[in-house]
């Protein structure tokens, strides 16, 4: 039984990710061009590190957020949470090495702890993703800006590490970025409750009918975003060398979302996985980076990154439409709209 | 026994609620500071109030028909910025730029709807790029800073009203306009258009079948949408000046106003009444939090609480045929 079903799972995720990684080629070669024309070189080693380095924080948060877009939620408190963590992570270390793996244990233990919050919230009480989550976001918020006026904290020079080092042009940050990636390829494509994430993403009542615990596969969803969300503020808290609570000011979470959305995960659910989102975040990094090198006016940036944005989904949403309408048979009617 | 029973079913039905937690929330108040309901202090009460309530009216007609606009925050931040920028202190400029900013809310309206309907994007991206688009080119045309100055006559709509009414003091312009649109939506929602947008969030696949024209009436939703955010943004701009913070952050809290006036995300359900009388009762909890002098910072932890606390209490009160229809319902 199991068999065809991961066949077609493996056919149509490679496909759609393979066009987003023609995408992200299309985008680097683009951007060489583009900043060639403006005298500068996008593959020199200090544009190369840049780029690196801004895929490791949206990266993670991006992993774990496509986990709970694949279940047809969402996340919108990651932010607050990253900022909860570098300030966990932060006081807890206090300038002290052996305090490491405490901290670390306890970041992971607070924002899964958050996410599960969250995801008994969309469960149990039956509230809507988007207002349970900005709700404890908002919560969140609150709390960070009574305790903490400032930055707090000291992180010992031995776990900024994590924040600085390279191995060639390539930072440390972003192996273990690309580590807890793949982990999570893995964890959809070969384990049970990656697969229940795909059917509770798809029709959450056909997969209650055929037996799965879907409060509970979509619980676990949010509680391994809300780790991620935990490591990207070890991340914060190692590139500061302290715990910050401005960091939510960032709106980090939008720019998960969009490069989850770029990678070619549907926000309906279902379909899409964290191979497209990682491409996803490496535009989102490229096109950033093009912008440093031909330094266009910060603010000409939101403006072209939002029309990349609209553009690419509605470019996925012809492709989609395309392939329903060549095979009325298998019309995807729940899942597109 | 009947009629009580009818009654205590209707106020405890989503959309009824939130009457009740207005109710509420006006008693707190007023047990703090009895002087809140003097003519005066409640008339400045309800100008502070009009433009999210409008807001609120907008957000609903594009929530009803199963999206989302986040993009109202960035567009009321555009449009003062806009008016100062071209009215730039001069009097006599100031009808053509109304007529140039309605022109623009109609246009942000209609492309975010276009995007959405034609080239089915669902709406949350749409309307983020729209926000990051707003956010940018607005700060790159000003550069960074707004410019310019309003004009004495555009803010009188946002400042002041019929002064010298006994009791009251003044009624406010914004109280007027805001009663006027709200009676407007709420004809609206009875009409044709309404009944079809309506439709089209409960299930889109039957009102198509039907032969409503689904694409058509979302995309006017959007078109309200950055209408009412464009006479919010007069009104804002009136009452309290130019700035580019103006309308960071918005978006959420007339989502959350609608949301907490019963409004189902994912479309279908909810009345635009309730909607606004979300509004009311956010505006309200906020005067609440500084009468009680709560410290400012400690706003979102109370305002996160209530608003899942009331969603939750909606979720578990809505009576509907499948168990488990609400979690299908979920948009996004």
């Amino acid at each position: 039984m199991r068999r065809p079903r991961i066949a077609t799972l493996g056919t149509t995720a490679l496909s759609s990710t393979a066009m987003i990684y023609l995408a992200l080629a299309g985008v680097l070669v683009l951007g060489a061009a583009a900043a060639a024309i403006d005298g500068g070189n996008l593959f020199a080693t200090a544009n190369l590190v840049d780029m690196l380095t801004r895929t490791s924080l949206t990266g993670f948060l991006a992993i774990g957020m496509t986990l709970v877009i694949l279940c047809r939620s969402l996340d919108l408190s990651v932010g607050y949470v990253a900022a909860l963590s570098s300030l966990v992570a932060a006081t807890t270390m206090d300038g002290q090495a052996a305090n490491v793996p405490t901290a670390i244990a306890l970041v992971l233990l607070v924002s899964g702890l958050i996410g599960a919050a969250n995801g008994a919230i969309v469960t149990f009480l039956g509230v809507n993703p988007f207002i349970a989550t900005l709700g404890t976001g908002l919560i969140l918020k609150g709390y960070l800006d009574t305790q903490y006026k400032g930055p707090a904290g000291d992180v010992p020079a031995v776990f900024q590490q994590f924040g600085y080092t390279r191995i060639a042009f390539i930072p440390v940050s972003t192996v273990v970025m690309l580590l807890v990636a793949a982990a999570a390829i893995w964890f959809l494509r070969s384990t049970r409750t990656g697969h229940h994430m795909y059917a509770v993403g798809g029709d959450v009542d056909v997969a209650r009918m055929s037996g799965i615990r879907t409060k509970r596969v979509l619980i676990t969803a949010h509680v391994l975003c809300g780790m991620c969300a935990g490591a990207a503020g070890l991340l914060l808290a190692a590139r500061f060398g302290t715990g910050s609570a401005e960091a939510y000011t960032n709106l980090y979470e939008l720019d998960a979302i969009a490069a989850v959305v770029l990678g070619g995960t549907l926000l309906l659910g279902g379909r899409g996985g964290v191979a497209g989102t990682v491409a996803g975040v490496a535009i989102l990094a490229v096109l950033d980076t093009v912008f440093n090198v031909m330094q266009i006016d910060p603010f000409a940036k939101d403006v072209l990154r939002g029309a990349v944005i609209i553009t690419a989904v509605a470019l996925y949403a012809r492709r989609q439409l395309d392939r329903t309408a060549r095979r009325p048979r298998f019309a995807l009617e729940g899942r597109l709209r | 026994m009947t009629r009580v029973r009818d009654l205590i079913a209707k106020a405890t039905n989503p959309t009824g609620t939130v009457f009740i937690l207005l109710v509420l929330i006006l008693a707190g108040v007023f047990a703090m500071n009895p002087g809140f309901f003097e003519g005066p202090s409640l008339m400045a009460f309800l100008k502070q109030a009009a433009p999210l309530v409008i807001l609120a009216a907008g957000q609903y007609f594009v929530i009803v028909s199963g999206n989302f606009d986040l993009s109202v925050g960035a567009l009321v931040g555009a449009q003062v910025v806009i008016a100062a920028r071209l009215i730039d202190g001069e009097e006599s400029r100031t009808l053509p730029v109304i007529l140039v900013m309605i022109a623009f809310g109609i246009a942000v309206g209609l492309v975010n709807g276009l995007i959405t309907t034609v080239l089915k994007v669902q709406s949350f991206i749409t309307t983020l790029g729209m926000l990051l688009v707003l956010y940018g080119a607005i700060r790159l045309w000003t550069g960074g800073a707004p410019t310019g100055s309003l004009s004495e006559s555009f803010r009188t709509a946002g400042r002041f009203g019929i002064e010298g009414v006994p009791v009251l003091g003044q009624i406010p312009w914004a109280l007027l306009i805001m009663i006027g649109l709200g009676a407007g939506a709420i004809a609206l929602m009875r009409t044709r258009f309404g009944r079809i947008l309506m439709a089209s969030g409960d299930n889109e696949r039957a009102a198509s079948l039907s032969g409503a024209r689904v694409g058509t009436v979302r995309t006017a939703a959007f078109v309200l949408s950055g209408l009412s955010a464009t006479v919010a943004g007069i009104l804002i701009g009136g009452y309290a000046g130019v700035s580019a913070q103006v309308g960071d952050g918005l978006e959420f809290t007339v989502i959350t106003a609608v949301v907490l006036g019963g409004v189902v995300l994912g479309g279908g359900r909810g009345s635009v009444l309730a909607a606004m009388a979300g509004a009311l009762t956010i505006e309200a909890l906020f005067t609440l939090f500084n009468q009680m002098a709560l410290p400012a910072t400690l706003r979102p932890t109370v305002q996160g609480a209530i608003i899942i606390a009331a969603v939750a209490y909606a979720a578990g009160r809505r009576v509907r045929p499948a168990p488990a229809a609400t979690t299908t319902a979920t948009p996004s």
